[in-house]
């Protein structure tokens, strides 16, 4: 199953707020 | 292993210039790992192939539990690097932490020196090994 990036830093850290999770960051010159 | 334990966040740097500056990145790829305050807690720069990414983002669990206060959790974290991917160069580091998280967690310093004596058979060459050797037994 294909990883849903976010790209909304803001939701991204409410989401791991709310659930716990630690967020991971991926900077990249080549998006898939 | 992403899709589990992580809140995935992606940003083209040439479209998203401001993130890369916000976050402090320097160069792609680059991945930061932030507990769930947003702290970051663990940065990896450059290319890795896959054992060497998983064990980084392992490494980075351990260290985000680690600053929780949760130090089982950041010691099965730990672990599990050295189980999984014990070839890597994460799992050095992985290898002093775990020691570090289990004196943490029991205030027992034999953990320390157990550290320091698995560092005399195991990455012997690392900068962990002469970290963990300030815990040494002195010889007699």
């Amino acid at each position: 199953m294909a990883i849903e990036w976010k790209t909304d830093a803001e939701e991204a850290l409410a989401q791991a707020r709310a659930s716990g999770k630690p967020l991971l960051l991926d900077f990249t010159a080549a998006p898939a | 292993m992403i899709r589990g334990h992580f809140v995935p966040v992606r940003f083209d740097v040439k479209k998203r210039p401001e993130a890369f500056e916000r976050f402090g990145a320097r160069w792609t790829p680059t991945v930061l790992l932030l507990d769930s305050s947003g702290a970051e807690r663990h940065r990896i720069e450059g290319f890795l192939p896959a054992p060497d990414f998983a064990a980084q983002l392992l490494l980075g669990l351990g260290h985000a539990a680690f600053s929780a206060g949760k130090f089982a959790e950041a010691q099965r974290r730990f672990g599990e690097v050295l189980e999984k991917y014990p070839e890597t160069e994460a799992a050095a580091e992985a290898q002093y932490w775990k020691g570090v998280s289990r004196y943490k967690e029991t205030g027992d310093g034999s953990a320390l020196g157990e550290t320091a004596q698995a560092f005399q058979t195991r990455y012997t060459d690392t900068s962990w090994a002469k970290k963990a050797s300030v815990w040494a037994a002195p010889r007699a």
